[in-house]
């Protein structure tokens, strides 16, 4: 029984899509519901799941499914979680159910919730595929199994420029995982298997030098494109900002999260020789990512578009973490997962929600949301002040544990260059402080313009509550007490970077 | 009760205090807009209740209870391990009796200032979380857990300065303070990281015990004490980061007298003190807290001269006064910058509160529109006075006995030939005990004596604001003669860990206490001569010290150069140019370019554009057969 709960939790949401696909055209907001009851039992299954999962044995996969699906080249359907996999299968499953919630309050135009729903939850299960792979192919399929729902939920339901959006992120990410898969498949044909556990136990002979490089350099566009790393980011601000509100969600909460666990799960532990040489330079574009990101959101006049490059600075510290091949480090980046998701989540919930109410999100006409709405204006000031990584909410661990292990990098690592970034990342705090504290200023406090005064502008509605309590919940819970997520992914880090020291 | 009595005494339930403000922060939160009284009782009786614990707790230690440490884990794994505990000593338990004696009158003067102000119920309740943070901070056994506390009540005063947010300066202002304060928030977590890497532990009490064995290297507790001193150049606003704090005046009065005077501006000398064995190990680390401070004071003291806003009068007399705390812990004179910060924490208080009852009659902040309000005002006007000769150092009051300290101890750290700096420090502290005199006769005769220049109707103010005034008035007088030569026992307390109290010397204690205090009744009379009397009418204009004049009075040009050489730069060019240069124009740009040409050659972007689910799903087939084809040959 306990073995079938990842399956559950993967496919169910598949079974879900089905269900609302097979539903007659005239069910509307019927189907909403629908879909958000099959997320909520994906849900409780992944929470079972992770009740039922042994801490003390975080590094092994467990609840472990393996059968054999193409006998020819050895393909299994494999999958299993660990303690790194864990925390984002649950953060993926909480989110996408969030997003039902938040649906049922508003849908976005042009309607056609059927549709909607359908890809949401086939989106869904590529997404919780992701994390729980534990073969190159079935990552692979389930990576993009993503592609193509969050391609038309742009394309579909985006904003005015939507079209483009979604092309672009279509490419940009099809250009990577074209890469990505002939990496897998030079691995597989050097080391005779797509398992990942095998691959990662002991990483595989016959990488050395040039070929191990070479394979690096694809997975790396695989994973970094979806991260965004710099300077490979540019398809993020355009489909953030034109996606619907569930799709900026779930593209910041969820997606980009699977570029740096591919680092985590593949890159770094079966290829540990070219991970090594490649370190230091994701380590420097990480942190240019970080000012850069800084920089850019001091530039935006657009919320949504502002919130995403604020993504591309919080994925640096993450990639920073990362970098430091430390067991600090790439703690560090799995707690800033998690929290990135839950905070950046909310923030595109709340930038959603605040269009809903003005009609815009050009942030000089916001304004005043304070006296206009004191819960939803208190509800940004949070969760922006988490954002910017304030001690006791969730934002702060990744950042200080990412900081601190770039200050002492693994063994062989230059230490002054990572001090210096280290130094960077320092400044980059700064600055995200700067520009929140900016956009809270213009978007919260002040007087109604005039404009604005003449709207009707409701506060906080129950549905919103509903989708957003659970995280405002975990922002702080994660924030005051961060064992709820490393108590998960120490084990399980110590394990892979064991894997790798070898 | 009786285990209470036990051999800690009440000590290791202190946790209680901050435990009880953020009980009441939680109360005020969610419940305090339906309460009658909109929730400042909550806050009141957490403070009080508090204030009542922390004394008790003291006593205890002050006949002879054992310090309490504690700690617990709060998360670790290989490498790292990060505590959450508390540490009550006679340090902490002096802290604690200053924040909940200044929160408990800031929240019953509030009662009556902030009565008829927006937000009145999350004003109780972000004091409520000031509170327990800086409980927080001070009860920290270890560096991360200060962090947290150093951050919350940082927010807390960026809320709170900013409470008036309807107005876009006070907004700024509360950014402003931010930021800047954030700045040495990263020098402070980057030296907590230099100290953990260097020794292998947050715990504070384990790094000075390294330190002082020798444990660390000279280059890790040199870096590590100068990065974590950034932090308290933010925070207590010293030279070159005291800009944000006369900006921080457009708080609410109160506001001013608990976070932006007593409490959380003293932190950074906390830290210095609670850090005090590894700042001593590192000799250059005091050295630059002497000369940073010598100059913080010098320049602070010349700028409350030439404000005519009584509350930058008052910020720039704390930032100058936390300068002589910081030049006491540089010189190694660590009892007399407590005593001082001690007293200051009282007297600075209670002249913020007199000011925000000067406010609320005059509705002014500007002293040109004050004058003559002496008789309109008598319980204002008594107590200020008190508050005001305290921080003149005028024996016999509390600001005499703690700023003395520190000058004798400068000389004598200067006399015995082993800092340079000491003397520098010693110089310094003399001319700004000369320009404290001035400034305070000068704000006291602009206020109090002439004719009233305002427009007003005049009024003393309600009972609820000078009640506060009052009791801190009786602080002020008590809190002198703890520190008094001799009898005084402030120095038994409180003093370098593990080193005995410095003894009684006739130089130190009584013949330089008195050269003090002329100094202090000469800044006094030249100031009654020039303000009150009209004598030395001191018309710079034309002078050759105009410049000097326009220098200081626009302090310094600071915030000018960090505005437009840091600030709008950074905010405007550079932001501009990364966005819409080399993020749209260059990097996208190449991506659109060649997606451009692409499209052309392969044509890909008509199929992909038609927009049908089928397509998609066969091209995803086709390449995933593709791949099968490749893998199965």
């Amino acid at each position: 029984m306990s073995n079938s709960l990842l399956t559950l939790a993967v496919f169910l949401p598949l079974a879900g899509a089905a269900v609302v696909a097979a539903l007659p055209s005239t069910a509307g907001h019927f189907a909403v519901r629908v879909g958000c009851a099959f997320a909520l039992v994906a849900l409780v299954s992944g929470v079972v799941a992770g009740a039922g999962f042994d801490y003390s044995a975080a590094g092994t996969p467990q609840l472990v499914v393996d059968a054999r699906w193409i006998p020819a080249i050895d393909v299994h359907f494999h999958l299993g979680v660990d303690g790194v996999s864990l925390p984002l299968l649950e953060l993926s499953l909480l989110v996408s159910a969030l997003c039902f919630v938040y649906l049922q309050w508003r849908l976005p135009e042009p309607g056609r919730p059927k549709a909607l729903v359908a890809l949401l939850l086939l989106l869904e299960t590529g997404m919780n595929g992701t994390f729980v792979a534990l073969d190159l192919i079935l990552f692979f399929v389930f990576w993009e199994t993503v592609l193509i729902p969050m391609y038309f939920i742009i394309g579909l339901w985006g904003g005015v420029d939507r079209r483009h959006a979604a092309i672009k992120f279509f490419l940009y990410t099809f250009f990577g995982s074209a890469f990505m898969l002939l990496s897998f498949l030079a691995i597989y044909f050097t080391a005779g298997t797509f398992d990942i556990t095998r691959l990662t136990a002991h990483a595989p002979a016959g990488f050395g030098g040039v070929l191990g490089d070479v394979v690096f350099l694809g997975l790396f566009l695989g994973f970094a494109v979806k991260v965004p790393l710099w300077p490979l980011h540019t398809w993020l601000p355009d489909a953030h900002t034109e996606a619907p509100t569930v799709g900026s969600v779930l593209l910041a909460a969820v997606m980009l999260k699977m570029g740096a666990y591919g680092f985590i799960r593949i890159a770094f532990p079966v290829l540990p020789q070219a991970a090594h040489d490649f370190a230091p330079v994701i380590a420097v574009l990480a942190v240019i990512a970080i000012l850069y990101g800084a920089l850019c959101c001091l530039a935006q006049t657009d919320l949504k578009r502002l919130i995403a490059f604020s993504s591309v600075g919080h994925m640096g510290f993450i990639m920073l973490g990362i970098a430091t091949m430390t067991e600090i480090g790439v703690n560090g980046a799995v707690f800033g997962m998690v929290a990135h998701g839950l905070i950046t989540g909310m923030l595109f919930f709340v930038a959603g929600s605040l269009h809903e109410r003005y009609h815009t999100r050009s942030i000089p006409e916001l304004g005043a949301l304070l006296s206009q709405a004191p819960r939803l204006g208190s509800v940004l000031t949070f969760t922006a002040i988490a954002s910017l990584g304030l001690p006791g909410l969730a934002g702060f661990w990744g950042e200080l544990l990412s900081l601190l292990g770039a200050y002492s990098p693994g063994p062989g690592l230059n230490v002054v260059l990572y001090r210096v970034l280290m130094a960077g990342g320092g400044i980059g705090i700064i600055l995200t402080a700067g520009y929140f504290l900016w956009t809270l200023q213009r978007v919260t406090l002040g007087r109604p313009s005039e404009r604005n005064a003449a709207l009707v502008i409701t506060d906080v509605h129950a549905l919103e509550w509903g989708a957003w309590a659970p995280l405002v919940g975990l922002i702080v819970v994660a924030g005051v007490w961060p064992g709820l997520v490393l108590g998960s992914t120490v084990g399980a880090v110590h394990q892979l970077l064991a894997g790798i020291a070898q | 009760m009786l285990g209470i009595a036990g051999a800690g005494g009440i000590g290791p339930f202190m946790w209680l205090v901050p435990g009880l403000a953020f009980a009441s922060f939680f109360v005020v939160l969610f419940g305090g807009r339906r309460m009658p009284d909109r929730g400042h009782w909550t806050g009141i009786v957490a403070a009080g209740a508090g204030l009542l614990l922390s004394l008790w707790g003291f006593a205890g230690l002050a006949t002879g209870a054992e310090a309490v440490h504690r700690s617990w884990t709060w998360f670790q794994f290989p490498g790292i391990s990060v505590g959450f505990g508390m540490t009550y000593d006679f340090l902490a338990g002096i802290m604690f009796i200053v924040v909940t004696t200044v929160s408990l009158m800031a929240q019953i003067y509030s009662t009556a200032y902030m009565r008829d102000e927006p937000r009145y119920t999350w004003f109780y309740a972000a004091l409520s979380l000031f509170t327990g943070s800086m409980l927080l901070l001070v009860l920290a056994d270890n560096l991360v857990q200060l962090f947290l506390g150093w951050e919350l009540v940082g927010l807390c005063s960026y809320f709170l300065i900013g409470h008036f947010w309807e107005s876009s300066e006070n907004s700024s202002a509360a950014i402003k303070a931010f930021i800047t304060t954030r700045i040495g928030d990263v020098g402070l977590l980057f030296g907590t990281f230099v100290l953990f890497i260097g020794a292998h532990t947050f715990d504070i009490a384990a790094l000075n015990r390294a330190a002082a064995a020798g444990h660390i290297g000279q280059g890790v507790l040199t870096a590590g004490a100068l990065l974590l001193f950034l932090g308290a150049i933010g925070k207590s606003a010293q030279f070159p980061l005291h800009v944000w704090l006369p900006d921080a005046m457009a708080g609410p009065s109160p506001v001013s007298a608990l976070i932006h005077a007593a409490t959380m501006v003293v932190a950074g000398v906390y830290l210095v003190a609670r850090m005090f064995l590894v700042f001593r190990a590192a000799h250059a680390a005091l050295d630059v807290v002497s000369i940073i401070a010598a100059i913080t004071m010098l320049i602070a003291a010349a700028a409350a001269l030439v404000q005519d806003d009584i509350k930058r009068v008052l910020a720039y007399s704390t930032v100058s006064q936390i300068g002589y705390m910081m030049a006491a812990m540089g010189v190694g004179a660590y009892s007399a910058s407590i005593f001082h910060l001690f007293t200051h924490a009282f007297f600075k208080a209670l002249l913020f509160l007199g000011a925000g009852s000067l406010i609320h009659a005059t509705g002014s902040n500007y002293m040109s529109d004050m004058g003559g309000l002496r008789t309109r005002m008598p319980h204002t006007f008594w107590t200020f006075l008190v508050g005001a000769a305290a921080l003149a150092g005028i024996f016999p009051l509390a600001g005499f006995f703690s700023k003395d300290e520190i000058v004798g101890e400068a000389l004598r750290a200067a006399s015995s030939g082993r800092q340079i700096t000491a003397w520098i420090v010693f110089a310094s502290a003399v001319v700004s005990a000369l320009l404290t005199a001035l400034y305070v006769t000068k704000l006291c005769v602009r206020v109090f004596y002439g004719e009233y220049r305002g427009s007003t109707i005049l009024h003393e103010s309600p009972r609820g604001m000078t009640g506060p005034l009052w009791a801190l008035t009786a602080a002020t007088l008590g809190a002198g003669f703890l520190g008094l030569p001799v009898v005084g026992v402030f120095r038994h307390w409180i003093n370098i860990p593990g080193e005995a109290a410095p003894g009684f010397s006739t130089l130190y204690n009584l013949v330089l206490p008195l050269g003090s205090l002329v100094v202090a009744l000469a800044g006094v009379w030249v100031g009654w001569q020039v303000w009150a009397r009209g004598r030395f009418v001191l018309e710079v204009k034309g002078t050759k010290l105009a410049p000097l004049y326009t220098f200081v009075a626009h302090k310094y040009y600071l915030d000018d150069l960090y505005l437009n050489v840091i600030v709008r730069p950074i905010q405007y060019e550079a932001a501009r140019g990364a966005y819409s240069w080399l993020d749209r124009r260059v990097i996208d740009g190449l991506v659109e370019g060649s997606a451009h040409i692409t499209g052309r050659v392969g044509g890909a972007l008509r199929i992909l554009q038609s927009g049908h689910l089928q397509r998609y799903l066969a091209l995803l087939f086709a390449v995933l057969v593709v791949v099968a084809g490749v893998v199965m040959n």
